[in-house]
């Protein structure tokens, strides 16, 4: 009785969603943060402009900002796909289940999630290796620091952060081998109160460059007070350029939002998993101010450009296991796989991944 | 001049009428809002108020508003106990995760067992987890006398990093590829909190909240302990004489606040949120207070205050997202239905005067 009751529900649900479809393809965003973060969720919306600008009056774009992760993010969801969305992006991790579930009813809407690892027939995953960016930068970082000691600002404990972190610290370390790194997890993506407190105490702590991996730019505001150095996060942040935001790791969703709605004009979408970085232009390094001195400039350009050709991956052994075991030989990379369930430190950074 | 005067009594029509002006207000302080950002003020104020209730889409939203305004009544009932004595708990939102952590972790200590008790078990701890966490500040406040407004919503943050340990540690789901959060519940049969009617809304925390709201009233007006706990919150000298234990009112009222908020988080993890992860708190316990309050401190009060207040939730994410409202906007709009209330709750114990006053 249940499930006849439950097929009834997604037969009518279908019929609804099909006839709210109009010819213009509508195409809806859920948001973790307000658009207005100049961060994570603020690009996210830059790839949504991007789309209207490039379709026009093909399509109308939707969106909501701030969702919660869990019962309210199911909501929103079920919300635009009645509205007649065709397409919909959940733009963070924690939409997982929410997306499946929402997705298992409408199964004539396309679903796309952010940073996430299941997939069905109507839903595909992307995300951007983040990764290769964090080893310009953290190159930068080793080259700039005169305390030797960089702070790092770090949200969840989630594979895509500690790959961050493990690929900033090694090169980092490749470019002064004296570098410590201090890690303070805040377990937010968008906090300025937490985030900024979290600078400060990293100040506090003598540090001299600050990463984060979180989404404000109250930490650029405590390292313009307190003097040293900082990079933009997701978002350029260039309203803090020259100092204390000496570079910044941006992430460019338009080029793939661009594609995937086309993809659903013409009928050709399909249930994908895309992982780009710097060669497809899905992270870029955003301008290096002049404080950074002309050939740091030039080896970090050329780093990031071996790593955009293929010539160079960021994780190539030698590398070792935090507690001083082999995990990557001489020349070895780490394949994919390994990457995207990271939950160890490599060797050389201090503490251990909270749990 | 204009002036306030104190009216010898309360007003009862006021008292019940505030609830219905602060709402209308908040309608036009909200439209003159929206129509300065740009929206038609008509129409917003339809999308938050109207369609959910009426609109194409109704049957859906109908169910959604129940499983929203579920939980901030179930936590609303228990708060209004202690707020009508005079025992602030302002830490439900504690009290709401420690309920889950603990429902949870029982659940899923028999995964995969398909066991009948088990959900039955799961609501019993969940109680039982808000219930121990509302208990510290229950006994600071009898043996050292702290103040519990302080402790309690201390603990909320306490009981946020708690969340966030388990979620990483204990609870972590051993298949998640090493993210965070526990396993879905939803998809634990034996564990799951699932709609009791498919497709409309009403889950397990939908009809305890029901329950609650009869039981709370049955008590505040039919039994001993409910003439205490007023009697209490009226004049706390006349109540000692006339016999009530302050320290077993204490006890009983952050008691049955934390459990039944340690129930609404039970019935939410095992339910609609389906699994304990670092951010599963969205601030019911918070929101609680103002439906209280909203509500009068009265059961009856307490279920409208409730709905309307899912209401403004769920249409103005219908807001939000049919007519771009941003996010703060209905935040905002959210915030002006509090303050009228206060502000107009004046009405009930002054009266508005004009001229000087009398020389007395």
């Amino acid at each position: 009785m249940k499930t006849k009751l439950l097929a009834a529900a997604a037969i009518s649900l279908g019929i609804a969603a099909a006839a709210a479809a109009q010819e213009k393809t509508k195409v809806g965003f859920i948001y973790v943060g307000p658009v207005g973060d100049l961060g994570w969720t603020y690009e996210h919306d830059q790839g949504r402009l991007a789309v209207e600008e490039e379709f026009g009056d093909l399509v109308e774009t939707v969106y909501q900002e701030s969702v919660p992760e869990g019962a309210d993010a199911e909501r929103a969801l079920t919300q635009m796909a009645l509205g007649g969305a065709d397409l919909i992006f959940t733009t963070s991790f924690g939409y997982m289940d929410p997306t499946i579930n929402v997705a298992a009813k409408f199964p004539d809407v396309k679903f796309e999630h952010a940073t996430g690892y299941k997939r069905a027939e109507n839903v595909s995953t992307y995300s951007a290796r983040f990764y290769e960016g964090r080893a310009v930068i953290g190159h930068i970082a080793g080259k700039m620091t005169k305390t030797n000691r960089i702070g790092y600002i770090a949200s969840f404990p989630i594979p895509e952060v500690i790959r961050g972190i493990n690929s900033a610290f090694i090169h980092a370390r490749k470019a002064n081998p004296d570098v410590e790194f201090s890690i303070v997890w805040v377990n937010t993506w968008f906090d300025p109160a937490k985030e900024g407190d979290a600078a400060q105490a990293l100040v506090d702590q003598g540090v001299d460059v600050i990463m984060q991996h979180t989404d404000s730019t109250a930490p650029q505001a405590v390292a313009k007070d307190a003097g040293i150095y900082s990079f933009g996060q997701a978002s350029d942040m260039a309203t803090f350029a020259p100092e204390p935001r000496i570079s910044s790791i941006i992430d460019d969703w338009a080029p793939y939002y661009i594609a995937r709605v086309a993809a659903v004009m013409d009928g050709t979408w399909e249930s994908t998993d895309t992982w780009d970085g710097i060669g497809p232009g899905m992270v870029e390094i955003g301008e290096m101010s002049e404080v950074i001195p002309a050939e740091v400039r030039a080896d970090a350009q050329a780093l990031s450009d071996s790593i955009a050709a293929g010539d160079y991956h960021p994780f190539t052994g030698p590398i070792n296991y935090q507690d001083g075991s082999p995990w990557l030989g001489e020349g070895e990379t780490a394949d994919d796989g390994v990457l995207l369930g990271m939950n160890f430190y490599v060797e050389g950074l201090t503490g251990d991944v909270p749990n | 001049m204009i002036r306030l005067e104190r009216r010898p009594q309360a007003s009862r029509l006021w008292a019940a009428a505030t609830p219905l002006v602060a709402v209308a207000l908040t309608m036009v302080a909200g439209s003159a809002l929206f129509g300065f950002l740009g929206k038609d003020p008509f129409i917003s104020i339809r999308t938050i108020f109207w369609d959910p209730l009426f609109g194409e889409f109704a049957w859906y939203y109908r169910g959604q508003l129940l499983v929203k305004a579920g939980p901030l009544i179930l936590i609303a009932i228990g708060l209004s106990l202690g707020f009508r004595a005079g025992i602030w708990n302002i830490g439900a939102e504690g009290q709401y995760i420690v309920g889950a952590i603990c429902g949870a972790g029982v659940g899923l200590a028999f995964y995969p067992a398909g066991f009948w008790f088990i959900f039955p078990l799961m609501i019993v701890a969940g109680a039982i987890g808000g219930f121990a966490w509302a208990m510290i500040p229950a006994v600071l406040k009898v043996w050292f006398n702290t103040n519990e407004i302080l402790v309690s919503l201390l603990l909320v943050y306490v009981a946020e990093q708690l969340l966030a340990s388990v979620s990483l540690g204990l609870l972590r789901n051993p298949d998640g590829a090493g993210f965070p959060g526990s396993r879905n519940l939803r998809q634990y049969e034996a564990a799951s909190n699932a709609e009791i009617i498919a497709g409309t809304g009403i889950h397990w925390g939908v009809v305890t909240a029901l329950l609650a709201v009869i039981f709370a009233y049955v008590l505040l007006s039919r039994h001993m302990l409910g003439y205490q706990i007023r009697l209490a919150g009226a004049s706390p000298r006349a109540a000692r004489f006339a016999g009530v234990r302050p320290n077993l009112l204490i006890v009983f009222c952050l008691g049955a606040g934390g459990a039944l908020a340690g129930l609404a988080g039970l019935f939410e993890v095992s339910g609609p949120s389906g699994q304990i992860s670092i951010d599963f708190n969205s601030g019911y316990g918070f929101t609680a207070i103002i439906v209280a309050f909203l509500g009068r401190l009265h059961p009856i009060g307490i279920l409208l205050a409730g709905l309307l207040l899912a209401l403004t939730f769920i249409g103005g994410e219908a807001a939000q997202a049919n007519l771009g409202l941003p996010a703060s906007a209905i935040q905002a709009f959210q915030g002006m239905l509090l303050f009228f209330l206060l502000a107009v709750d004046v009405l009930a114990s002054y009266r508005i005067r004009l001229g000087s006053p009398e020389a007395a």
